[in-house]
């Protein structure tokens, strides 16, 4: 492994270090909890009932037999729920955040997507409650699905909402279309761009849709008291969210939601919807006892949240020097069965790399019949950075320019203006693509025949968001570390160790917990690769204000003013009398008999959020008689501004190449022509297994973000960006054929050979 | 609900007895891997499962170079390619219990089970077919004996009555000079299913250089398992060629009669078809060589 490049120059005692994790004990030992293992007294067993048809009117529901079936105590449908059956006209504003949320919890009027819920029983044991389902007898009308961008944009296709009119460039179009919505980013003159470029290349793109794949499945344990106290156990990566969205569902008053964040198997984007905790709460409601409801593999395959499959287009202008003058981007993404894809943010991360003066980015969100799409690592920064830098490798090639000394030339820095308006403060994607530069793996030759090499980069926004910590001091020296980010990449680690650092305390006299909704004030999603920026900078804070209180108590102890107190590394000390001074531990200890015991409490919302880069370099080998790819070898660069803690951000960058390569190589849906998915396994949904990957070379770049105390980036994010591109511009190489779209799995890679 | 009886018989007439009192609604178990996931995925039902994981013979692995190997149904793959005389004499078989499903997996299928479960796809069945293996049956009415070519008679159906039991597989000892191995089309490099599979055997003279004879098996592309015999018998006789081979594996890819699904085309598996069968004879060759 190369070293990783350290150019913040503040040395710390706790930030920066590899800590062994507080949850990794309970972890490996089989102790944790996670919400398949919530047991309470009376607990009813859940199983929902989906749609077989990816496209079909719900002419009529009959519930009568599951109801009378022996051991049943509650039956749901979209009936049970108070927005579902509201039209436009009646919600307004609301319709999407209301109405359509509703329907996509439980169908009213039609199913949308196979696996979409229709109904869900509560019984006694889970056999009672799956041959209950089977008793529901539902009537379907058959519609013809539309499952593809490109065939959902038809005039004539098939439409998903009668009521859905497109939102064209922030107006409402007056026909209902299965494009929700037409944005778009313009900076420049385009044409005149394209005029001044000595070489224009215009390519298309398709990619798949994709799964995380993460390994625990959806649940939920719901409680409703008759009192109306809701109580939630879920797997998820947002309980503030899992809590608004339950609220507003069910029209159910938030401060009677209590969501309890078990321990999380994985999440990546795809546990912030809500898809069985009101499922969960309207059984629980009904039947007057807890309900638990779990999801099945295939049911995570085919009704949580995929990353969109998309269409794309992209037109790059580049003058004989390699400086890009022009771009023109279009981007259809799939949201799924309602609005919502990432396109927005695809548009947003396209360019971002790069200093591009004239450019217009289109981007279109398209309903179509497969599940609603949900964030996936860096959503739609992956699939638009597989257009974009599978176009600038080909006019590399094409002008016989090395693809690193072309992005450097290009490169965003400080100052630079991103095609949707912010511009860039400090960053570091010059220093990563300096560092891959100069890496053995870029310097070594390729030898060799069917091989190829690959160099792409990629950019992720980071996020600021809402987070709470309190901080309470024990008698012992040590602090209870109270926050509200459910610990999916050992957040809790770096989140101690930043409240560690600034208390001037030892790392393991942190201890972190997790707490549910009622216990911690407003905290966002675990996401956007914003917890260890913002979490941390609330466990900052509240260690700012257990430190004043502390120089405050001390101050009393002394009968002394408090501007003689001073806190250093730990040590409250006299500044002028050297006989006062006590160390953290010393006046922990004091606490309950001077004035009680100090809790630091913070509530934050940042703005600082530094933005994050990566540049990876792939070298791939392809059986020419079977078009398999082989990874030979991978190296991911990244500017992880300051690495708290350097383990666990080798582990997000390692965690997202993974990921990519298998997004790149093998993973899809795979649909029959009737919409329905057709390799809902693990089996055949082809995720990379560990003998599919090489060792994953890192090299983290330490820009320090100027926006946060320790200079903290975000980092799980943004390794997931360039693999695609990557591996199929190496791909591109080894075959002599251009890769235009994913998964390029042996079969697509045969065909392209033939 | 559906429930469902478990039994598990100590000798060959206490599993005859039981698989015969339910007739086609007793499943065998060996391993469970394809069993227990269909029973568990609503693909197949049941009212009995007999385990036949104490029935002794159906649990021995033996060899002798006059009557060959003889594999008890239920014995699971790792004890194969653990077996001393197994990894000397049939480096063929090695091949297949060595990439079926993952280590754990291993650790319980069984090849019988892999034929009785008689999947297209089923990485056990070419190579027992390549080396000219028998299954060796019992039932109420008796036992017989069933070439493994002639055992599988649809995806998921073979010819077993309902109450019939398969005891054992029984391969001859290797001829002088023989050869054998087993590659398969996978998209990953493990815990997956053949996009195509072809088992390759040949036995040649004792210079090497010419066949005697040759027997390839395909899978994955028909709804059974494919004994490719014009393919094997156009070998015999011939130099050992890279004509010859090309000639066999056309044969070959004719005989495939794949689907397009999600694992694959029928364009891509044909053209594996023939990948493979050039492949694998090549294997095989090098293996009655001794250069291997």
């Amino acid at each position: 492994m190369a070293s990783n490049i350290v150019l913040s120059e503040v040395e710390y005692n706790v930030v920066g270090k590899r800590h062994l994790r507080p949850d990794g004990v309970d972890k490996v030992t089989g102790r944790a909890q996670y919400g398949a293992d919530v047991q309470l007294t009376g607990l009813l067993q859940g199983k929902v009932l989906r749609s077989p048809h990816a496209h079909a009117l719900i002419k009529s529901i009959d519930t009568s037999a599951a109801e009378t079936f022996p051991g049943v105590h509650a039956v749901v449908t979209a009936a049970d729920l108070p927005f579902a059956s509201l039209s436009r006209e009646e919600l307004g504003g609301e319709y999407q955040r209301l109405k359509l949320a509703s329907n996509h919890v439980l169908a009213s009027d039609k199913a949308l997507f196979k696996g979409h819920p229709i109904a869900a029983v509560a019984a006694e044991s889970q056999h009672v409650a799956e041959e209950a389902a089977r008793l529901i007898r539902v009537e379907y009308e058959v519609l013809p699905p539309a499952m593809t961008v490109r065939q959902a944009m038809e005039s004539d296709a098939p439409l998903l909402h009668e009521d859905l009119f497109t939102s064209e460039l922030g107006e409402l179009s007056d026909k209902p279309s299965n494009v929700a919505s037409h944005m778009a980013f313009e900076t420049g003159d385009l044409d005149e761009g394209l005029k001044q470029a000595d070489v224009v290349l215009e390519r298309e793109f398709e990619t798949a849709s994709v799964h995380q794949g993460y390994i625990e499945p959806h649940n939920s344990t719901a409680f409703c008291n008759t009192d109306g106290q809701l109580n939630i156990w879920c797997s998820t990566q947002g309980p503030f969210v899992v809590r608004t969205s339950v609220a507003d569902i069910l029209r159910h008053p938030v401060s009677r939601v209590k969501v309890t964040p078990m321990e999380i198997g994985g999440g990546f984007g795809g546990k912030i919807t809500a898809y069985l905790e009101p499922i969960a709460a309207l059984l629980s409601r009904k039947s007057g006892r807890p309900v638990k409801v779990l999801m099945t593999r295939t049911e995570v395959f085919e009704a949580s949240g995929p990353a969109p499959g998309t269409w794309m287009k992209v037109k790059l202008g580049v003058t004989s020097e390699g400086k890009i003058t022009a771009a023109d981007i279009f981007l259809a993404f799939e949201a799924g069965a309602f609005p919502g894809s990432p396109v927005m943010q695809g548009a947003a991360c396209a360019l971002a790399c790069y200093d591009v003066p004239n450019a217009r980015i289109n981007g279109y969100d398209v309903v179509v019949n497969k599940p609603k799409t949900a964030a996936y690592r860096a959503p739609g920064s992956p699939q638009a950075a597989f257009a974009v830098e599978s176009v600038i490798d080909e006019i590399c090639e094409q002008m016989g320019m090395d693809p690193v000394e072309f992005r450097l030339r290009n490169a965003s820095r400080e100052g630079v203006r991103r095609v949707e308006g912010p511009i860039f403060r400090r960053i570091g994607l010059v220093e990563c693509l300096e560092a891959a530069r100069n890496h053995d793996h870029y310097k070594a030759p390729l030898e060799g025949p069917n091989r190829g090499r690959g160099v792409a980069a990629g950019f992720w926004f980071n996020r600021g968001f809402q987070s709470a910590v309190n901080i309470s001091v024990n008698p012992d020296g040590t602090v209870n570390l109270i926050e509200g980010s459910v610990d999916i990449g050992g957040s809790r680690a770096s989140i101690a160790q930043q409240a560690a650092e600034t208390l001037g305390i030892a790392y393991e006299d942190v201890k972190p917990t997790v707490v549910d909704t009622d216990s911690i004030g407003y905290t966002m999603v675990t996401g956007g690769s914003r917890t260890t920026f913002a979490t941390g900078w609330a466990a900052i804070e509240a260690a700012e204000d257990v430190k004043t209180q502390m120089v405050e108590r001390a101050a009393r102890i002394w009968d002394t003013p408090v501007e003689d107190v001073q806190y250093i590394d730990g040590v409250l000390s006299h500044k002028s009398d050297p006989e006062l001074r006590m160390t953290f531990r010393e006046l922990a200890r004091q606490l309950l008999g001077t004035g009680g015991g100090i809790t630091g409490a913070s509530n934050v919302d940042p703005t600082g959020e530094g933005n994050g880069f990566g540049v990876h370099i792939v070298d791939v080998e392809v059986d020419p008689d079977t078009g398999k790819t082989t990874i030979l070898r991978y190296t991911a660069v990244q500017d992880a501004g300051k690495a708290i803690h350097p383990s666990y951000v080798e582990g997000q960058m390692q965690g997202g190449v993974v990921q990519g390569i298998g997004w790149a190589l093998n993973e899809e849906y795979f649909f029959n022509d009737q919409g329905q998915m057709m390799n809902s396994s693990f089996l055949d949904y082809r995720m990379p297994t560990a003998l599919d990957l090489p060792m994953i070379d890192t090299v983290i770049v330490e820009v320090a973000n100027p926006g946060h105390p320790y200079g903290v980036r975000g980092v799980g994010e943004v390794p997931i960006v360039p693999p695609l591109a990557a591996i199929g511009s190496a791909i591109s190489h080894a075959v002599g054929r251009r890769i235009d779209r994913l998964p390029a799995n042996p079969g697509a890679v045969l065909e392209a050979l033939s | 609900m559906e429930a469902i009886e478990f039994t598990t018989p100590k000798t060959i007439d206490e599993a005859v007895q039981a698989m015969a009192s339910k007739g086609d609604r007793a499943r065998a178990l060996a391993g469970g891997t394809d069993l227990l996931v269909q029973l568990r995925g609503g693909r197949r039902s049941a009212d009995l499962v007999v385990d036949l994981k104490e029935v002794p013979e159906l649990n021995e692995i033996s060899y002798s170079p006059g009557s060959g190997l003889t594999i008890g149904a239920a014995t699971p793959c790792y004890r194969l390619y653990a077996n001393a005389d197994v990894a000397a004499n049939y480096p063929g078989l090695v091949d297949s219990a060595s990439l079926i499903g993952s280590i754990q997996i291993q650790g319980r299928a069984s090849f019988g089970g892999n034929l009785c479960n008689s999947a297209p796809s089923a990485d056990a069945i070419p190579p027992m077919i390549a080396l000219g293996a028998v299954a060796n049956i019992i039932g109420p009415s008796g036992s017989r004996q069933v070439p493994v070519e002639d055992f599988c008679t649809g995806p998921g159906r073979n010819v077993l009555e309902p109450g019939e039991l398969l005891v054992s597989i029984n391969i001859p000892a290797p001829a002088a000079n023989s050869g054998a191995n087993y590659l398969r089309f996978i998209p990953r490099n493990e815990m997956d299913i053949a996009v195509a599979g072809v088992g390759s055997a040949v036995v040649l003279d004792a210079s090497g250089q010419n066949f005697v004879s040759a027997r390839i098996a395909l899978a994955s592309v028909a709804p059974t398992p494919v004994f490719c015999k014009a393919a094997g018998d156009s070998l015999a006789g011939k130099a050992v060629s890279d004509e010859a081979i090309e000639e066999a594996a056309r044969l070959a890819m004719e005989d495939a009669k794949p689907i397009t699904d999600m694992r694959g085309t029928i364009r891509q598996r044909i053209h594996l078809v023939g990948v493979l069968t050039r492949r694998t004879l090549n294997n095989a060759i090098k293996r009655a060589r001794g250069e291997e």
